[in-house]
């Protein structure tokens, strides 16, 4: 056994030499006289021997046990963590320890579970593959930001407009394609993407183009303006309260603005697994052909949910938009659809909570460690690489029918 | 006129280099049934070991170029296949038989990781080459504007019908290429008929970072500037081209990757260079709408 492990693990060393050598052995150098190579040599030897050491214990070390299978039957304690989690959410603020840091950074989280919980409708009920995801976030904090500066408009009209306007743009984009294969799916989704992003770059008229759109107005609670000095006609919610001007006020208010967005976005997608359209999505996913035979439409079924995935991506991205004040083509990049692709399917398609606690991990996570901004990236990939490896159909995939006729065995 | 001669020349080139990227991604979807998200940072890896090689050629005494581009071209190959033979070792084949999304969520990750490991590894500012060639053949004069082609655009076209012809000769006439079209076909039968199906699907990778490598080659010597994130919006055009020319169908890549290259020189020459690759997408949409299999895929029959 030990012979065999050492020539692979040889073999794997002498791979990634030879991966390592050009990459890191020749550094290209900008000099007076044009680009130059420097050697360094010492890097391919660290990384023949790191993956050398890695090969060999991984040969040598049993496999590694997987989480242990949920046992059948967890409906209740996985409902129980779902109320565990909301209830930690909800006083999270209150919290000794809670600075006005960890609310920041989980409002992010929130974001991003709310972004996870609008494309499972599309993913993970429906099966679609939808690698642009992002735009339609886009498109809702730009409608946001548009619709308040150009009519002057309260955050609080602008949200269901921004989101009516999202899913406007999954319908016209939904109805040609959707007919297609999944895989042409994947694509034209990932160009629209793209389009959508180099529209708002260019078109500098309406979307400021790479400048962006800044000083979005803030939101308000009934009127309760979150700014140290009321604005005309308007109290501030300290004075209201009667408490001392804070600036935390506002990062508290915000949190909970996208808790209670994330939850009745939870909620919908709770319910509406349970009527005639959420049913026919899973069906449809399952096997179009007997859908269809039964008499199911799929491109109206498919466009139900590709639209409703995308409503809810406008609503995240107009909160989007108000929380930070500033947006510009920069926040809406491919790498964001894949990051929130990637929280739905790490966290097991389907499953509410796994996409918590996929979000908590890719999101929450690599922001504690924004002093190693270089590596961040880097790790980020990798972990999204390793996971799936650990546990291909994601950390929590236990998936039961959602009906069932008979007892189950 | 001379004006449309010179962007069909241009568009011709960069048809080309797409059409190579094209090649990988459309292999390896009619092989494992993946979208290979990391082959575009294949080419990009591929267009940094090409400069590191070509840098080290002339450093060490090749004065003449065509040689020192010999033996960048052979090291470039061999080193950026060696790269794409890892991705798949690691990242996919532990994945093969798990459910759909996971290679796909795999690919990116592997994407993301080889992006970031080259700007790390290589610095994020963009890595300029002076030219290599210079002079070209001057094909017709107007009254204000010649049409040239340069000897780089036909060493382009030149290698890309060379590696073509040579490809096709492997798909269509040797016992690998029979293997491959047979694991296209129904892998599990394949490898019940005695076909190593792990070996095939690993030479399918290393045959798509070749011609990827080339194609990073060329650009490096065609643009003259590279940088880490060159992969991604080339990976993208090049997986559209796979699409348009019908997936699974190596002749549509080429013809995609050749449709594509022409669409942006044209719109980039005669509209806006800004929206050039919304015109692409633009393309692609209306292409799947009206040939939803792609302009040369067979129509997929649906068994039960």
């Amino acid at each position: 056994m030990l012979p065999a492990a050492l020539r692979d693990a040889v073999l794997a060393g002498l791979v990634a030499s030879a991966l390592a050598l050009p990459m890191l052995g020749f550094r290209l150098v900008d000099s007076a006289t044009g680009l130059t190579l420097a050697g360094r040599f010492d890097l391919v030897a660290w990384a023949a021997g790191i993956v050398f050491c890695g090969r060999l214990v991984i040969r040598l070390l049993p496999p590694l046990p997987g989480l242990p299978a949920l046992p059948a039957g967890t409906k209740n304690l996985r409902l129980g963590a779902g109320w565990i989690l909301a209830v930690i959410a909800l006083v999270l603020p209150f919290l000794p320890f809670a600075d006005r840091n960890l609310v920041d950074k989980a409002t992010l989280v929130l974001i991003y579970v709310m972004l996870g919980w609008g494309l499972n409708i599309v993913v993970g009920l429906a099966g679609l593959l939808d690698l642009g995801f992002v735009a339609f976030y886009a498109v809702g904090a730009y409608s946001y930001a548009l619709l308040s500066q150009t009519f002057g408009l309260s955050f609080w009209i602008c949200l269901p407009l921004a989101g009516m306007l999202s899913a406007g743009f999954g319908l016209a984009l939904g109805f040609p394609v959707l007919r297609l294969r999944g895989d042409y799916l994947a694509i034209v989704t990932l160009g629209f993407g793209e389009i959508i992003r180099v529209i708002l770059q260019n078109w500098q008229d309406v979307t400021g183009g790479p400048m962006g759109i800044s000083g979005i107005e803030r939101p308000s609670l009934f009127g309760l303006s979150f700014k140290a000095v009321a604005p005309e006609g308007h109290q501030t919610f300290a004075d209201f309260f009667g408490l001392d001007y804070s600036a935390d006020h506002r990062v508290i208010f915000l949190y909970f603005l996208i808790l209670a967005l994330a939850l009745a976005t939870n909620l919908f997608t709770l319910r509406i697994r349970r009527l005639p359209v959420g049913r026919a999505w899973e069906a449809l996913r399952e096997d179009e052909i007997a859908c269809r035979s039964l008499g199911i439409n799929p491109t109206a079924v498919k466009l139900s949910a590709f639209a409703l995935g995308a409503m809810f991506a406008g609503f995240a991205g107009s909160f989007f938009a108000t929380r930070q004040g500033f947006i510009s083509p920069e926040s809406f990049t491919f790498i964001e659809s894949a990051v929130i692709l990637a929280i739905v399917v790490l966290g097991g398609m389907g499953s509410q909570i796994g996409i918590v606690l996929a979000a908590v991990l890719l999101v929450g996570l690599p922001e504690w460690f924004r002093e190693l901004q270089q590596y961040r990236m880097l790790a980020f990939g990798g972990a999204m690489v390793l996971i799936m490896l650990w546990k291909p159909s994601g950390l929590l995939s236990h998936r039961e029918p959602t009906i069932r006729l008979g007892d189950p065995r | 006129m001379e004006y449309f001669l010179q962007q069909l020349i241009n568009g011709l080139t960069l048809g080309a280099i797409y059409g190579l990227i094209a090649i990988g991604y459309t292999m390896v979807y009619g092989i494992i049934g993946m979208i290979n998200f990391a082959h575009g940072e294949i080419y990009m890896l591929g267009a940094f070991i090409s400069l590191i090689a070509f840098l080290a050629a002339t450093t060490i005494g090749g004065t003449s170029v065509p040689i020192a581009l010999l033996i960048t071209l052979f090291a470039t190959m061999i080193l950026t296949s060696l790269w794409g033979w890892t991705v798949e070792r690691v990242a996919y084949r532990p994945l093969r038989g798990a459910p759909r999304l996971a290679p796909l969520i795999s690919a990116i990750g592997v994407s993301i990781v080889l992006q970031n490991f080259s700007q790390l590894a290589q610095g994020a500012r963009v890595k300029p080459l002076p030219p290599v060639f210079h002079g070209g053949i001057t094909l017709m004069e107007g009254n204000d504007f010649t049409v040239s082609l340069n000897w780089l655009q036909m060493v382009i076209m030149a290698l890309t019908l060379v590696l073509m012809a040579g490809f096709t000769w492997v798909i269509t006439r040797t016992s690998l290429g029979r293997a491959q079209r047979a694991c296209e076909q129904d892998m599990k039968m394949a490898s019940l008929l005695g076909v190593d199906v792990d070996r095939i699907v690993s030479a399918t990778f290393v045959m798509g970072a070749m011609l990827a490598s080339v194609a990073g080659l060329m650009v490096t010597l065609y643009y003259g500037v590279i940088d880490f994130y060159i992969g991604f919006l080339a990976g993208i055009k090049a997986f559209t081209a796979a699409v348009l020319g019908g997936i699974g169908s190596l002749p549509g890549a080429m013809l995609g990757g050749l449709l594509i290259g022409l669409i942006e020189a044209f719109w980039s020459g005669y509209f806006s260079i800004e929206y050039k690759d919304v015109a692409t997408f633009g393309v692609l949409v209306m292409v799947l709408l009206f040939r939803p299999t792609g302009l040369l895929g067979r129509p997929d029959v649906e068994k039960i």
